[in-house]
Order: structure tokens, then C-alpha cells, then sequence
């Protein structure tokens, strides 16, 4: 039954037809917006066109409990897989532009630390760039690498401190623990600031699975 | 993450029980040895007697949705050592997969019974009515049996039970004999014979496996519940979302229901009345979407059938006035955030998105849930008949206290709805709680 759309405001409840995934997934757009585009909460990141295996193992952790957020727990709860896995390919499908980029004054010293761990990593410490994994134009990798372009810096702090104190982790070998307990506060800053000042790219789609050789094996690449 | 813990209830009391009643019961002429053989996986399939006694166990313990509390949501299944936060400390459910050491792979049919009829463990320990063995005796021996043999067919899982966590002195169990002469009717479900087979059906599955009355009939300070009460609703403890009255018609009274939906709404989740979320939507995903068309439409008939009691009279005019501004203002914020799912006139598109006219849960005495759910949103939960729900989005990074109060107070009394506004200060305090 069709339905006039209320309003566009990428926040509020719209979609077309009752029996339609859009109506379906309206649970996520007050934080993830009408197409996955994020909101005006810096918090709340991107979903859109990240690649559908990494969505879904984030919606099966937040249901098993493996992923603590009590808001996302709650909703996810009582949902089955098959479910979930639609979900988490509705929002990989989705291109919606991206949102202005963090304009804000950073120490240049501070972004050149980003950018080197980025594109180059720290051989010192053993930590592989990460570009290695999540893409050359660091849009992620099929099936399980989430893009890091288009997310906000209290999004990507509070995930790579969580990575790094162990209260975020994925299928093992977690290769991700491995990287972000050798990242120092200081580094976290510095790559959220760097990654969310740049420009997005052309093709947002996730690189393709197996045209690299990782550096670190990873748990959700199987 | 915190799946609802129906448990609650009981831990009880005792405080005021404190007069040491230091009995023993001692498990006097039980069976040193298990009788009965582990069962193994049915052979090939075959149809044969044990199979089908293995198989309506496993749909008993779904009924009695033994799932829910005894499996750790990072946990084995049936291994237990979930934790059920409670008023007077945290308890943790045992492991009752059939393991020898750890398990219950020693008991007995006649002490699993004995544990199902009585409340009363192996070692002749008291339970804690944690354990909802107050609805539990209800159980037939036949019923019980099967459910023994099924919890014996399944995967063991050596997992020691971790110990209760109780304030003194409700870790004193003797103290539950206090609570059970107070609380606890033992008896086996007696049908009446004035009643449909069907009505009977519903009753035993409502009022024994089901154990409804676990969150649906308040409970007391003493952590227990009174049978002339039985079904009036209250505050789960620990979770803080209202089970509204089974008996009201003014909450969740089904007696102008029709049958279909209300079997729906417990086998299905959605309905063309209502929509379960919170704690209701974990008993529907682990129990009730897998009961038969006809049990789903028994235990409907019996809980149709129970007796109107309206606690309270409805409210006067006068506490149903509402500030025109703030009605003005909640109307703003519905027309914006909600008339695209639920429609301006409050109708919804049910099942997808309920109507909220006309929704007693809407308009029941305790705003509770519905504060909640515009706080924190919800999906109902996947069911076989319903495998992708409709969800509904948090508000609360949205609206602040003045606007969900407003709101709130909107749907309580727009299109004719007989519930009462909402004050501003009743949001901070389920705003602080986390969404479960």
C-alpha cells in the first residue's frame, strides 16, 4: 500500500511501501539515518555500502551479546539470522552521499602521525598500515573489513579505544586487537583526526576480498 | 547484553521472615542412583516411543521456555550461569544439560519430578523461587517425564554452576520455608470440569508451563505473589517494564479480544491489537512462537476467559485534563516523528506498525512502557510467522524529557483514550536505565 512520505529529514521515519525492507529497517534511522548516511550525532556512524558480511557480524554480536552497546543489544535482541543478514545487505547496497567533512584545526604534526599509520603503518611497533586491510581508498574489503572513510572522530576514538582496551573484538585470530593494543592514545587521536578530514572517494564500494595478502590474519575474513 | 530476566521474582524476602527455621529436608526415600539410562540420539529417526516421548519433551521445555533462564547468552545451551539480578543479590542459573559431574546427569526421573512438583533439589535443597516451581507443580508426572527425557538427550556440558551471589541473610535458604508456606501451593493442574477441553488446555499451559503469573500478578515485598491477585499485573522487577493486568480491562484484559489475536500476539508477536516488545518479546522468541496453532488458540481462550477485575476505578475527567499547550506540543512532535508509522489518526497499519487508539497499553495506569518505548524504540521480536518485523526507532538522543513527556501524554488521550498525562519528571529516571 503506497504511503506518502512524510518528510525528508534524514532522521525521521519515511519510506514508500509497508512491505518493503525500508519500512522495515525504519528502527535504525533516527541514529543511521534514512540510507545508512549517519546522522547529525557524531556518535552514530556510517553503515552505508559497508560491506554486508562486516554488518552482519556486528548485528550478530550486538544480538549474542559479543558487541556491548546497550541501545543496539536491545533492538537486535529477538532478531533471527536470515533477518539480520537482510538488514546488513539493504544498508551494503545503499550509495547515499556522504556528509561534510570534519572541518575542524588540528596540530599538523598530529595528522602527519595519521597519515603515516595509515598508508605506511609503524614497522617499530609492528603495526601494518591500514590501508593493508581496509583498501587502498579505504572503502573496506569483502566480505568483513568495514570502510573507515565518511565516519566521524568520536566515532573512530571510541571504537579504537575500544578495540584497544578489549571491550570491542571480532572472530579470532583478532587481528584488529592486535593492532589497536599497540596504537597509544595519541595515535587514536591522530588517526581520527586524519581519517575524517578526507575527501570520500569516487567509488565507495569495498575493495575486493583476496586482492591482497594481509598482514595479520583476521578472524572475520574466513 | 541483557536479555530480559523474567525471573525476578523471587528471591524473597526473608528479612522479615528471619525467624531461623532451620529444617532439613533431606531427601528421605529418593533413588541413590539414576534410574534411567542417558538417553542417546534417536536412532535413524525411527518414530519409535522414546523419540516421540524425547520430542514432546522438547516441545514441553519450550513451553516452559527452560531456554530463557538456563543458557548464558554467551553460554552452551541449557549449560546455565546466566545471571538474574534480583532486589536481594544475583543469582545464577544451574547447568541442567545431562552432564554426570556437573549437570544433571545423576538425577533421577523421580527427583527431576520431585524438583519440577516441589520445589526441592536433589541434594534436598529448597529452591529459590527464582525457579518458578510455584507454577511448575502444576505439571503433570507424564509432562514432567518427557521433559526429563528430553533435557537427558541433549548435549552435555561440563560447566560447574556458579554460586549465588545473595545479601544475608537471603542467602540463607532455609528462610524459604517461610516464603513457601506463604507463597507456594503445591498441586498438579486439576481441570475443571465445567470448562471446554480447550479452556483446561490453555489453563495448564497459562498457569503451569507457561508461568505466566511470574511477571503478570504483582509481587510483594517479600518477593512473592498472592493467587486472589494472580494476573493483575506489576512492575518486573529488575527491569523496570510494566506487565500490564491480564485481568483489566483498562491494561491488557483480553475479554473484548478476538481469539486470533490474541493467540497472534503470543505465537506470532504482532496482531492486529497489539505488538509485544521487551520482556513479552523474549518469551515469544524462546517459547511461545513454537507452540502449535491449537495450544496458541487454547491458551487464548482461557485467558479471554479470565474473570474482569478492575483494581482501580478509570480516572475522573479531572486527572485527564492536559494543558492545551502541551497537548498542542505533543501533537507537533507525533505528527513529525510518529503519524508515519502510526498514522495521525493513531490507527497504525497493524501488524506491521500497531494502532496505538484504542491500545491499552497505551492508555493503562503505569505510562511506563510506553515512555520506554519512545525512549528506546523496539522491534518485536522474529517469529516463524513473522520472521521480519517492522521496528521502530530510540527517541531519546532526539526528544528531550519536556517533549517525551508531551508526546506520551499525546498518545494517552488523543483519538478518545482514556489514559492520563505524563509529567516531565517521570522520564529521567527510565531515561537513565539502559534499553533491555
Amino acid at each position: 500500500m503506497p504511503l506518502v512520505v512524510a518528510a525528508q529529514d534524514a532522521a525521521l521515519p519515511a519510506f514508500k511501501e509497508i512491505d518493503s525492507v525500508e519500512a522495515r529497517v525504519q528502527g535504525c534511522v533516527t541514529c543511521h539515518g534514512q540510507s545508512g548516511q549517519g546522522t547529525n550525532s557524531g556518535y552514530y556512524p556510517r553503515i552505508a555500502g559497508k560491506p554486508a558480511g562486516y554488518l552482519y557480524n556486528q548485528l550478530v554480536a550486538f544480538r549474542n551479546g559479543t558487541r556491548n552497546y546497550a541501545p543496539m543489544n536491545y533492538l537486535v535482541a529477538y532478531l533471527p539470522d536470515a533477518y539480520l543478514r537482510e538488514m546488513a545487505e539493504h544498508y551494503a547496497k545503499l550509495r547515499p552521499p556522504y556528509a561534510r567533512r570534519d572541518p575542524g584545526n588540528v596540530d599538523p604534526a598530529l595528522l602527519a602521525r595519521g597519515e603515516a599509520l595509515v598508508k605506511t603503518g609503524d614497522p617499530q611497533k609492528t603495526i601494518p598500515a591500514c590501508a593493508a586491510c581496509h583498501g587502498a581508498g579505504l572503502t573496506g574489503m569483502q566480505p568483513g573489513i568495514p570502510g573507515l572513510v565518511g565516519l566521524r572522530p568520536t566515532y573512530l576514538t571510541a571504537q579504537l579505544t575500544a578495540w584497544k582496551v578489549g571491550e570491542r573484538k571480532a572472530a579470532e585470530p583478532d587481528c584488529m586487537k592486535r593492532i589497536a593494543t599497540r596504537l597509544t592514545e595519541s595515535d587514536i587521536a591522530a588517526l581520527s583526526a586524519w581519517l575524517a578530514r578526507q575527501e570520500p572517494p569516487q567509488d565507495p564500494s569495498p575493495e575486493s576480498a583476496n586482492l591482497v595478502r594481509m598482514p595479520f590474519a583476521c578472524g572475520s575474513q574466513k | 547484553m541483557r536479555l530480559g530476566v523474567r525471573i525476578a521474582i523471587g528471591v524473597v524476602v526473608l528479612a522479615a521472615l528471619a525467624i531461623a527455621v532451620v529444617l532439613s529436608m533431606q531427601p528421605g526415600a529418593l533413588p541413590s542412583k539414576p534410574q534411567q539410562p542417558h538417553a542417546a540420539a534417536p536412532a535413524s529417526g525411527a518414530a519409535n516411543a522414546e523419540t516421540l516421548l524425547i520430542q514432546k519433551g522438547e516441545y514441553l521445555a519450550r513451553a516452559g521456555d527452560c531456554v530463557a533462564c538456563h543458557t548464558d547468552p554467551e553460554g552452551k545451551e541449557f549449560a546455565g550461569g546466566r545471571a538474574m539480578p534480583t532486589p536481594f543479590g544475583a543469582l545464577y542459573s544451574p547447568n541442567i544439560t545431562p552432564d554426570e559431574e556437573t549437570g544433571i546427569g545423576q538425577w533421577s526421573s523421580d527427583e527431576f519430578y520431585r524438583m519440577m512438583h516441589s520445589g526441592v533439589s536433589r541434594d534436598g535443597s529448597l529452591l529459590y523461587p527464582a525457579m518458578p516451581f510455584a507454577s511448575y507443580t502444576k505439571v503433570t508426572r507424564a509432562d514432567s517425564d518427557a521433559i526429563y527425557a528430553y533435557l537427558m538427550s541433549v548435549q552435555p556440558v561440563k560447566q560447574k554452576n556458579r554460586p549465588h551471589e545473595l545479601k544475608f541473610p537471603f542467602n540463607k535458604r532455609e528462610l524459604l520455608i517461610g516464603w513457601r508456606t506463604l507463597y507456594f501451593k503445591e498441586g498438579e493442574y486439576q481441570p475443571d470440569p465445567k470448562q471446554s477441553e480447550q479452556w483446561n488446555r490453555g489453563a495448564y499451559l497459562v498457569e503451569g508451563l507457561g508461568h505466566c503469573s511470574m511477571c503478570h500478578t504483582a509481587i510483594n515485598a517479600l518477593g512473592g505473589s498472592k493467587e486472589s491477585n494472580e494476573f493483575e499485573g506489576g512492575m518486573i522487577p529488575n527491569q523496570n517494564w510494566y506487565a500490564p493486568s491480564l485481568t483489566s480491562n483498562r491494561e491488557a484484559g483480553l475479554g473484548d479480544w478476538d481469539i486470533k489475536d490474541i493467540a497472534d500476539l503470543l505465537q506470532v508477536g504482532v496482531s492486529k491489537r497489539a505488538t509485544v516488545y521487551g520482556p513479552m518479546a523474549e518469551v515469544v522468541y524462546n517459547s511461545l512462537q513454537y507452540m502449535t496453532d491449537a495450544d496458541a488458540e487454547a491458551m487464548a481462550v482461557y485467558l479471554k476467559s479470565l474473570p474482569k477485575r478492575d483494581a482501580e476505578p478509570p480516572p475522573t475527567s479531572q486527572a485527564r485534563l492536559v494543558q492545551p499547550s502541551v497537548m498542542e506540543q505533543g501533537r507537533k512532535i507525533y505528527e513529525t516523528q510518529c503519524s508515519m508509522c502510526h498514522g495521525s489518526d493513531g490507527k497504525g497499519h497493524p501488524p506491521s506498525y500497531p494502532p496505538l487508539a484504542g491500545n491499552q497499553s497505551i492508555t493503562m495506569a503505569s505510562p511506563v512502557n510506553s515512555i520506554r518505548m519512545v525512549l528506546n524504540g523496539g522491534y518485536p521480536p522474529g517469529t516463524k510467522k513473522n520472521p521480519r518485523p517492522h521496528g521502530m526507532p530510540p527517541f531519546s538522543h532526539i526528544l528531550d524529557d519536556d517533549e517525551v513527556a508531551a508526546v506520551v501524554t499525546y498518545i494517552r488521550v488523543a483519538w478518545d483514550n482514556s489514559g492520563t498525562p505524563v509529567a516531565a519528571s517521570q522520564i529521567p529516571e527510565l531515561r537513565k536505565l539502559l534499553p533491555e
